[in-house]
C-alpha cells in the first residue's frame, strides 16, 4: 500500500474535508444521544444556525486577544495535524517527521484550551482552562510513547512508511496496547466524554461556558475535528491505512476512520468522567509502565 | 525567497520577545515568549532540520503552557489587572542586553565563515547528532533513561498523597 504526496494547493480542499468530518462527528454524537428527542440527524444543522444567528456574550475585562486565540485555536491544531494524516492512499505532506508534527500540534492545544479558559476572565472557565493542563500531563507520556511504537515498528517517523510497514499485519493487532493508548489520547486532546473534565457540567461547562454565537460555534467546530483528524490519524497509524480487499482505497479510509470516530464519539454518554487527579495517578503509575513495555516488545520483535 | 521568510520569522522572534517586557500581563507575557520560541523552531526547520525544528515547537509549547501556571501563581500582578513592570535593574539590563545583541549579530556577521567543503549530507539531523556527540551517543541514552526515570521516582515520592487523599 503506497502513499502518494499531494500538490501543495490541496490544504484548501482538505480544510473542507476537516470540516465534513467535523459535521459528521456532531451528526454521530447526535444520533447517539439516548435522550428523546426528533429529527436528531438535523440537530447540528439546527445548532449551527441557531449558533450563527446568536447575538455574541461578552464578559467583564475579558483578554479579548487571548480568548480569541484559544477558541480559534482546536480547530487550527486539527487542520496542522490533518495535512500529515494519510488518508485514501494520500497525504498533504510528505514529511520526514510526519508523527512528531502530530505530536507537536497535540501539545501545541495545551496552550490553547488553557487560553479559551483564560480570556473570559472568568471563574468556570478558568477552572476548566486549569484541569486541561493536569489532565494533559496525565495523558501526554504514555501518548508519546504510543506514539513511538509504530515509529519503532517502521523504523522512521514518516507516515508514508509507517502506513507501508503494515502490509502484513495491522500495528492495532501487533502493539495493541499503543492503539488503545492513542485513543483514549485523542478522547484526552479533544476534552471530550471521560476526559473532558475541563469541559465538565460540575463547573457549568468550563471551558465551554462562556464562549456564544459563532465563538462557540468555532470551538465545537474545532473539538469535533480535533476527535475526527484523531480517528483518521488512528485508521493510519494502526488500522493498516487505505488497504483493505475489493473496495477501493478511498472506501477503507472512510469506513475505519467512521469505526473508530463512532467508537470515540458514543463513549461520552456510557463511561463517567475521570477526575484529572485520578487519571494522573493512573495514566504513571498503571499506563505510562505498560506503554514502555509496549515499545520494549515492539523494539525487541523489530530487532529480531 | 527562503532567505526573506527567514528573516521575516527572525523578526517575530525579537518582536515577540520585546513583547514579552512590554505587555502587562502573566498570560500575555507567557504566550508572547512562546510565539517567540516558536519563530525559532521555524528558523530550524528552514535549515533542513525538520526534527529538532518540530520538536523545539514541541517543547517549548509544553513549558510555557506548564510556566504560565507558574508565573500567574507567583507573580503579584497576575492578570495585569494592576500596572505592573517585568523589569528590574531597568538600566542595567537594557545596557548588557544591548551590548549582548550587538556582540553576537556583529560577530555573526564580522566572523569569516569557512566555505563548504563537500556537499551536505543527506540527514542533516544525524549530521548535527553526531557532530555534538560522536562517540557519546551511547553513554547519552543511557543516561537519559536514567534521568526519566529518576523524573517519574521524583515525582510519585513528591506526590504519594495528594491534595484530595486524606
Amino acid at each position: 500500500m503506497t502513499v502518494t504526496t499531494l500538490p501543495v494547493w490541496s490544504v484548501v480542499p482538505l480544510a473542507a474535508v476537516v470540516v465534513c468530518w467535523a459535521y459528521a462527528a456532531a451528526t454521530v454524537d447526535a444520533a447517539l444521544d439516548p435522550a428523546p428527542g426528533r429529527a436528531r440527524l438535523a440537530r447540528p444543522l439546527v445548532e449551527t444556525s441557531r449558533l450563527l444567528r446568536q447575538p455574541r456574550r461578552v464578559t467583564p475585562a475579558p483578554d479579548l486577544l487571548l480568548w480569541r486565540i484559544g477558541i480559534a485555536g482546536p480547530f487550527v491544531a486539527a487542520l496542522l495535524m490533518a495535512i500529515v494524516v494519510p488518508f485514501g492512499g494520500h497525504v498533504v505532506s510528505g514529511m520526514a517527521v510526519g508523527i512528531v508534527w502530530f505530536n507537536a500540534m497535540d501539545v501545541v492545544l495545551w496552550a490553547f484550551w488553557w487560553l479559551a479558559g483564560w480570556g473570559p476572565n472568568s471563574v468556570y472557565a478558568l477552572v476548566g482552562g486549569y484541569r486541561f493542563l493536569a489532565q494533559a500531563l496525565a495523558y501526554e507520556l504514555p501518548l508519546m510513547f504510543a506514539l513511538t511504537a509504530p515509529a519503532v515498528a517502521a523504523s522512521s517517523l514518516d507516515m508514508r512508511d509507517v502506513v507501508m510497514a503494515q502490509g502484513e499485519l495491522w500495528f492495532a493487532v501487533e502493539m495493541p496496547v499503543a492503539f488503545v493508548v492513542f485513543l483514549i489520547s485523542v478522547v484526552g486532546f479533544s476534552s471530550w466524554g471521560p476526559l473532558g473534565h475541563p469541559a465538565g457540567v460540575d463547573v457549568a461547562d468550563g471551558v465551554l461556558a462562556e464562549p456564544s454565537g459563532l465563538d462557540r460555534l468555532l470551538l465545537l467546530v474545532g473539538r469535533y475535528a480535533l476527535l475526527a483528524v484523531g480517528s483518521a490519524m488512528a485508521a493510519a497509524l494502526f488500522l493498516g491505512g487505505a488497504a483493505g480487499p475489493w473496495l477501493p482505497g478511498w472506501v477503507w479510509s472512510i469506513v475505519k476512520t467512521l469505526a473508530v470516530l463512532v467508537m470515540l464519539v458514543g463513549v461520552r454518554r456510557r463511561v463517567p468522567i475521570v477526575r484529572a487527579d485520578r487519571l494522573m495517578a493512573l495514566a504513571w503509575v498503571v499506563v505510562l509502565p505498560l506503554t514502555l513495555l509496549q515499545v520494549l516488545v515492539v523494539a525487541v520483535v523489530e530487532l529480531r | 525567497m527562503s532567505l526573506l521568510l527567514f528573516a521575516v520569522v527572525g523578526l517575530v522572534a525579537v518582536a515577540s520577545g520585546i513583547a514579552v517586557f512590554v505587555v502587562d500581563s502573566m498570560a500575555r507575557a507567557t504566550f508572547a515568549l512562546a510565539l517567540s520560541f516558536v519563530a525559532v523552531g521555524v528558523e530550524i526547520l528552514l535549515l533542513d532540520l525538520a526534527y529538532l525544528g518540530v520538536i523545539t515547537i514541541l517543547m517549548m509549547v509544553m513549558e510555557m503552557a506548564i510556566m504560565a501556571v507558574f508565573m500567574v501563581m507567583y507573580m503579584m500582578n497576575p492578570a495585569g489587572l494592576m500596572p505592573m513592570s517585568m523589569m528590574h535593574n531597568k538600566r542595567g539590563a537594557l545596557i548588557i542586553s544591548s551590548a549582548a545583541f550587538v556582540v553576537l549579530a556583529a560577530g555573526s556577521l564580522l566572523v569569516p565563515w569557512p566555505s563548504r567543503s563537500g556537499s551536505a549530507p543527506p540527514d542533516l539531523t544525524r549530521a548535527v547528532g553526531d557532530a555534538i556527540m560522536g562517540s557519546k551517543m551511547l553513554v547519552m541514552i543511557a543516561v537519559s533513561a536514567v534521568l526519566f526515570a529518576t523524573m517519574v521516582s521524583a515525582i510519585v515520592l513528591a506526590t504519594a498523597r495528594g491534595r484530595y487523599d486524606s
